[in-house]
């Protein structure tokens, strides 16, 4: 309920911060200010400090698991911002509101990942998606970033629409919006309820980009502006998938039996389009486009199985995934030409940026002593323990070799390719370089002592 | 303890190459760090035998069911042997080598034999898998980045190939690690595993490994990496991935395979030998036609390597032990070769056979040690590599198949063949006309330290090789008797 609250506060406060204060260095330094004591609140939440005490009915419980999550994504959110706040400023001039943007969506992200009724649910899915349109559209003279604020738009509200049939669809069979409610049936379930969960289940795997429903995330990644790019494809598609893991273990975990093929076929089909896509790509932001489809395959593993492992799992799989990705998306932006030319040398102009990027890689690629590898190595566990579906994780495993020759082609480029002319990257400050080996760190770290996280979960 | 030191002090060495960039000191560093380390695995061989000593067991992750269990038994000390004895001997020969960036050569280098020595120790499944990937991420780095002109591409197809198979090879840890009893990935709990798993599940999870140990061994058909990665690769780690690498794929079979899925094992060895054979003769007669050097020592390896695979599958003492001797053996010999191939490339710029004769008049020095180590290759009598071979043929003859007369053929076939293209090679580069060799000159002082210790080696295994039977016959005994429960109550 603090991070909850005070998201919601801060974004005003950012709002305003944009009139009172003409200095963007002022309005960074508020907002980052801002994240660390959301942070720090929201930490305070979990030792069991708790500031403001509504009554929600029962609509909102911020659990461990909940709590954890918002941890993780307001930490991930506070990296973006130390890597990534001073890119803001070109892409337009409204730099508070943007600001002001991000922390609405954190808001609506804390209200994903506590939801226990369908009406929340659909709030903050709401409350995430409006913010996120208006940033994909930002850079308001660039024809690729309208087109893909448009799209993202009109298919977002499409799925929208199916979104809130299926929970028509889902209150007219059982008669609540309580995801715990709708658990409860015995016999045969009634074909509305059965209906609802098929909408609800497409409507969510096209928030997080699963295929057959990914189409219009390689031009919405790569026409936003790519600070916001990096946001979107980091935090805000973890905290769907833990409102998807929510959703479908506390309002339909009965159901399971039902939706399980469901959900191989298209683990199996995001699988196969993210990584054979993502290898003909000759740009790494279109690259990571791909690969962010990719990944969203590998979690949705955690759907599959749905066992304690899979929790544990995902709150891992994200971590490794933000934080990654993050780090990755901070470098690109750094450089001139997104092609994978224009990391030609890098290794040579800027060694700790290059170091860096190569762990984030190896971590995305699911290489032993990062927490990628872990957090796959928990969806494959997570997977097998449920039984008959040696077939699915054999393919997942093919695929994540796959993946490695578009990460390591990105990994050559930095070092073992020269570079044709001086392609400095652009003004690298020592905290930006700081901020990445920090960032390398932790993934190093979780990926020995995947504890040092998981451990929050029960205690 | 001791365990623990082999895989500790490369680390730390290793991390703190990276920072030393005056050139000569690193390469003292990095050589001083060997030498710390294979005197801590004579030690462990010697003076501090007892148990307590060999293992070393913490808590890693609990959750998982995994812990840090690192042991020296019997392979194990024989390959820790041979990785510490290799890397000195290594930076010797190659003392003069230098390279761009040689802090990070050296580091990347320890830092692959961190991942060796975690291989050759790891009692705990998950364990293996972290090194045996740790192995293999420098040597992607060290290859793509000293090695020849086409080194990229090569390089690539090496690491895409090993990175398959070690996935397959994770998903299978991780389905047996759900059978155990307490879900844990400890070796021992492993092996009770064989009685409990249905036949046919055991025969499917036994390709999932042995993909991954025949692409790193490397096995006919999936060999196709290993000659370019040879000849692309610098020639110090050419050494490391041929003397040492290729033992991991054995060790894995030896230690993590047949014990644990013997019933799986059982049903495909008369599928699996015959392979590895035919790789033999297959390696030997491409090993025959070579022009380059380079290429012909990695199929002679190709070559080598099928017929102790085929030896680890014949399941008796004989074929066992010859195995782990052989795999010490094989080690020592090939550096020996690299490392005279290097002098050869180094000197004279060339590595066609074509392009070179004669040598023996302006070299003499460098052909003695030259032929010794490649009669070792061809398992001369006397030299260490003949005890090994002969204790693998005593087990092919022995082996538990209708069809071992067919498997003794293969394999004499291949020693055959081995002395054609062996002694071939010889002539080619040490007799007959000298062709412009220009200024040859002998070699120097530490390529001599380098092969004069090979060559002792070679001769004092060759006629006394008693220590390393006392040493893997424990081992091989217990594999042995994993083994054979299955097979000979299934068999009656």
């Amino acid at each position: 309920m603090n991070a909850l609250i005070l998201s919601a506060v801060l974004g005003v406060v950012m709002m305003f911060s944009g009139i009172v204060f003409k200095d963007k260095k002022t309005i960074r330094l508020v907002g980052i200010g801002g994240m660390i004591a959301l942070l720090v609140v929201n930490m305070l939440e979990m030792g069991g400090t708790v500031f403001f005490n509504v009554d929600a009915k029962g609509m909102i419980v911020f659990d461990r698991f909940a709590l954890l999550f918002d941890t993780i994504a307001i930490l991930s959110a506070l990296f973006y911002l130390l890597l990534s706040a001073r890119d803001m400023e070109k892409v337009g001039i409204n730099y508070s509101e943007y600001l002001a943007l991000i922390f609405f969506i954190l808001c609506g992200i804390t209200l994903t990942s506590s939801f226990r009724s369908l009406l929340i649910l659909f709030l903050g899915i709401e409350i995430i998606s409006i913010p996120l349109y208006i940033l994909t559209g930002s850079d308001k003279k660039n024809l690729k970033s309208n087109e893909a604020g448009l799209k993202y738009f009109l298919l977002g509200a499409f799925s929208t629409g199916l979104m809130l049939m299926g929970m028509a669809l889902v209150y007219g069979a059982q008669g609540s919006f309580e995801t715990t409610k709708i658990n409860l049936w015995s016999g045969t379930p009634s074909p509305l309820l059965i209906a609802g969960m098929i909408l609800l289940l497409f409507s969510m795997s096209f928030k997080v980009s699963v295929a057959p429903f990914h189409f219009w995330t390689p031009d919405v990644y790569d026409g936003a502006p790519t600070v916001f790019t990096s946001f979107m494809a980091t935090i805000v598609k973890a905290a769907v998938f833990i409102a998807f893991i929510r959703l479908f273990d506390e309002a339909f975990g009965q159901l399971q039996p039902k939706w399980q093929l469901l959900v191989a076929i298209l683990i199996a089909a995001t699988l196969f389009i993210g990584n054979i896509t993502a290898v003909f790509q000759q740009s790494v932001k279109r690259m990571l486009a791909y690969s962010s489809i990719a990944q969203a395959g590998f979690m949705m593993f955690s759907i599959f199985a749905m066992n304690s492992d899979a929790k544990e799992g995902l709150l891992l799989y994200v971590t490794a995934y933000s934080l990654a990705t993050i780090g990755i998306f901070a470098v690109l932006i750094k450089m001139k030409d997104y092609t994978f030319e224009g990391f030609n040398g890098l290794a040579k102009s800027q060694p700790l940026l290059a170091a860096t990027t190569t762990i984030f890689l190896l971590s995305l690629a699911g290489i032993p002593l990062t927490a990628g590898f872990l957090s796959k190595f928990y969806m494959l566990k997570a997977s097998l323990t449920t039984g008959n579906n040696l077939w699915l994780v054999i393919f997942a495993v093919l695929m994540a070799a796959i993946s490695v020759y578009y990460y390591f082609r990105v990994i050559q480029a930095m070092y073992f390719k020269e570079s044709n002319e001086q392609q400095q990257p652009a003004e690298i400050t020592p905290a930006f370089k700081w901020t990445l080996v920090t960032l390398s760190g932790i993934i190093l770290l979780l990926g020995i002592f995947p504890n040092l996280l998981l451990s929050w979960y029960y205690f | 303890m001791i365990s623990l030191l082999l895989i500790l002090i490369p680390l730390l060495t290793g991390l703190t190459a990276f920072f030393i960039r005056n050139e000569k000191t690193v390469r003292s560093w990095v050589l001083f760090s060997t030498v710390i380390t294979l005197a801590v695995s004579i030690l462990g061989l010697t003076v501090l035998k007892e148990e307590k000593y060999l293992q070393y067991q913490a808590d890693w992750l609990p959750a998982l069911g995994s812990s840090f269990y690192v042991k020296l038994d019997g392979m194990g000390q024989l390959l820790c042997l041979l990785t510490a004895v290799s890397y000195p001997i290594i930076f010797i020969a190659t003392w003069n080598t230098s390279y761009k960036k040689a802090h990070n050569f050296f580091a990347l280098m320890l830092l692959a034999q961190v991942g060796l020595m975690g291989v050759f120790l790891a009692m705990d499944a998950l364990l293996f898998y972290f090194f045996w990937e740790l192995a293999l991420i420098p040597m992607y780095f060290l290859c793509s980045q000293w090695g020849g002109e086409r080194r990229i591409q090569v390089t690539f197809k090496f690491f895409i190939y090993t990175f398959v198979g070690s996935l397959l090879m994770l998903i299978g840890i991780i389905y047996l690690q759900s059978k155990t009893a307490d879900h844990s990935f400890s070796i021992n709990l492993f092996y009770e595993l064989q009685t409990q798993l249905s036949g046919k599940t055991q025969s499917c999870l036994f390709w999932l490994f042995f993909i991954a140990f025949a692409i790193k061994m490397p096995i006919f058909p999936l060999h196709t990496w290993q000659p370019d990665t040879y000849e692309q690769a610098p020639t110090a780690t050419t050494m490391v991935l041929s003397g040492v690498m290729v033992k991991m794929g054995l060790l894995g079979l030896i230690r993590w395979l047949l014990p644990v899925l013997s019933v799986g094992a059982y049903q495909w060895s008369d599928i699996i030998p015959p392979m590895a054979l035919i790789g033999l003769i297959y390696a030997s007669l491409i090993a025959i036609r070579q022009d380059n050097i380079k290429r012909l020592i990695a199929y002679s390896s190709i070559a080598h390597i099928g017929l102790m695979c085929a030896a680890a599958f014949s399941v008796n003492i004989y074929g066992m032990q010859g195995v782990i001797i052989q795999m010490f053996s094989h080690g020592i010999n090939i550096i020996g070769l690299w490392i005279a191939v290097e002098i050869i490339e180094r000197r004279y710029a060339v590595v066609q056979l074509s392009g070179l004769g004669g040598l023996a008049q302006k070299a003499p020095a460098l052909t003695i040690f030259f032929v010794i180590i490649a009669l070792a290759n061809i398992a001369l009598p006397l030299t260490n590599a003949f005890v090994g071979e002969f204790l693998m043929f005593n087990g092919i003859i022995q082996i538990n198949s209708n069809f071992y007369v067919w498997f003794v053929v293969m394999a004499g076939m291949g020693i055959i063949l081995s002395a054609v293209y062996t002694l071939n090679m010889i002539r080619k580069i040490f007799y007959g006309k000298a062709v412009s060799v220009g200024n040859a000159i002998d070699i120097s002082f530490n390529e001599k330290l380098a092969l004069g210790v090979i060559v002792i080696l070679i001769f004092v295994l060759g006629v006394y090789p008693q220590p390393m039977l006392d040493m893997s016959h424990g081992f091989s005994d217990g594999i042995i008797n994993k083994v054979n429960i299955i097979h000979y109550t299934g068999r009656q």
